[in-house]
């Protein structure tokens, strides 16, 4: 048996650049903002995991916080930073270890897209030298060839980035605040066909930090919280087509995605159409539309349909889809990321989102992120 | 010609192959594998010939460790030169990441037919690419 574990407090830094902040200053920012939503303070926490991916470790922030002696644990999961340190403190409570737990993400990236040593990725020096270890051509490889198969048209990718720019506006801790018309995306310098400058999230600065705590202290200290119905974390299956592959499999094998998807449903015992809202992982535009298919909410070819239809807005009807503007809008501090998916859904699920609130009584927050080289995190909130 | 970009990753000769590996399990891999990785690891002559399995385009200068036009000292993004790249299926064999050359961006399509050839990369390299084979010349084959 293990306990349940709810979400107490949530605290963000705003995303984008902030100069006069470092990536960790920004992270113990985001700590202080979570422990006055929780009513907590500092000393209260009995474990913390985190990190970053380009802003050092996360253990250094005790300095600032409190030197209380509690153990804090990097995380160095690439992507899934966020995602593996809330696994992580998930798992500490859910024990029963522990009954209060941070999990804190952030980073600051230099400007433009990320560049990655072939070593780092058991990869030979000629696939850098030769311009072919991009992120970017990933997905835009991944997306062409989907695009092909599926019947999936240019004017959806750009659907996609528009819809993110636009609850960007809405939304404070939003990068890009300001909208950007269908006919401006689309015509936009083309980066990787078939994807433009707008349909591509940019490295940034942020941070987020959630508290975790036991149902018994929760209870205890009458918090406003959040379940955690299910949190999976999978890494690539064989013959599988990831970022950074200079070769791959004529056999079609699976996706981590929809390996970690499937877990968490399974875990938490609902299916997609369960759910109320969905943070999914939109590096790019093709990134969301492959995403809304592999994570389980409709068929390969019919986001045509959802995005024609605007299905995927706050308010449209079928499945709102990064309320918050999701990496397009926000852009993407790798080690805080995934983190900002569970901060948006936790504010959604406690009707606190203000003009960008999912309209009902929102039950259900998935959130599913993605990274190199070939895993996802999915976690699945409810509001009981 | 220029030196090639790494001594292992294509065969000597008149009729160049990428080098691939075939594993233990008789599966083809693209690159071989080298150190530990590569024990049991049988180097494998690929195809020469394939078909177009996905493609786009590189349209902004690459940071660091790329060191094609406009990496160089004093260069920058005007020296660079915009290129085309894809995913090439060997029947049979392995789909590799590759350049795509002798062509443009509105000619590429699904299952196209490529060749493998040999291409200048910068002032002291080759590099591997793929380009379309002539139409007679598929007709023909």
């Amino acid at each position: 048996m293990s306990e349940n574990v709810y979400i107490i407090g949530a605290g963000i830094h705003p995303f984008g650049r902030t100069d006069s902040r470092s990536g960790r200053e920004q992270g113990v920012y985001a700590v202080r903002e979570a422990l006055t939503d929780a009513g907590l303070e500092w000393p209260d926490i009995e474990c913390a995991y985190g990190g970053s991916a380009a802003a050092g470790n996360a253990d250094i922030m005790v300095n600032e916080l409190g030197l209380t002696s509690l153990p804090f644990t990097n995380v160095a999961n690439g992507c899934a930073t966020g995602g593996s340190a809330l696994a992580a403190s998930q798992q500490a409570i859910a024990s029963g270890m522990y009954d209060l737990a941070l999990a804190v993400g952030f980073d600051k990236h230099p400007r433009g897209a990320f560049n990655a040593k072939p070593s780092d990725y058991g990869l030979p020096e000629w696939y850098g030298q030769t311009g072919m270890m991009l992120t970017t051509q990933f997905f835009a490889l991944k997306i062409q060839r989907y695009m092909q198969l599926h019947g999936i048209s240019r004017t959806t990718l750009g659907r996609v980035a528009e819809k993110a720019f636009r609850n960007g506006t809405i939304t404070p801790h939003a990068w890009r605040r300001s909208p950007v018309d269908l006919d401006t995306i689309m015509n936009a310098p083309m980066i990787n066909d078939p994807l433009t400058k707008y349909m591509f999230c940019s490295p940034a600065e942020g941070a987020v930090a959630l508290i975790l705590a036991s149902e018994k202290k929760m209870k205890e200290l009458g918090a406003d919280g959040v379940k955690i119905r299910a949190v999976a974390v999978k890494t690539r299956p064989p013959n599988s087509f990831e970022v950074f592959q200079a070769g791959i499999s004529i056999e079609e094998g699976g996706k981590p995605t929809v390996l970690a998807s499937k877990a968490a449903f399974e875990k938490a015992g609902i299916g997609p159409e369960d759910i109320s809202v969905a943070q999914l992982q939109d590096t790019e535009s093709g990134a969301e539309i492959m995403h809304m298919a592999e994570n389980g909410f409709c068929k390969d070819g019919e986001q045509e349909e959802w995005l024609a239809n605007g299905w995927t807005e706050i308010g449209g009807g079928k499945l709102p889809v990064n309320t918050d503007g999701g990496c397009l809008a926000c852009g993407e501090p790798i080690g805080a990321s995934g983190l900002r998916q569970v901060y948006e859904n936790v504010t959604q699920l406690r009707g606190r989102a203000g003009e960008r609130q999912v309209p009902g009584t929102p039950r259900f927050g998935y959130s599913h992120v993605y990274g190199a080289p070939g895993l996802s995190g999915v976690a699945i909130l409810e509001r009981e | 010609m220029g030196e090639k970009i790494d001594p292992n990753l294509w065969s000597d000769g008149a009729q160049p192959q990428l080098m691939g590996g075939r594993l233990p399990s008789g599966q083809i891999v693209f690159p071989m594998p080298s150190g530990d990785a590569a024990e049991g690891v049988e180097p494998y002559k690929l195809a020469r010939r394939g078909k177009l399995w996905s493609w786009t385009s590189q349209g902004f200068l690459p940071k660091e460790p790329y060191e094609g036009p406009g990496s160089g000292p004093g260069e920058g993004p005007p020296d660079f030169q915009p290129f085309l790249l894809g995913y090439v299926e060997l029947p049979g064999e392995v789909i590799v990441e590759s350049r795509i050359v002798d062509c443009r961006l509105e000619d590429l399509h699904l299952g196209m037919e490529l060749e493998f050839c040999i291409v200048p990369f910068n002032a002291r390299y080759d590099t591997f690419a793929f380009r379309p084979v002539a139409q007679a010349e598929s007709q023909a084959a």
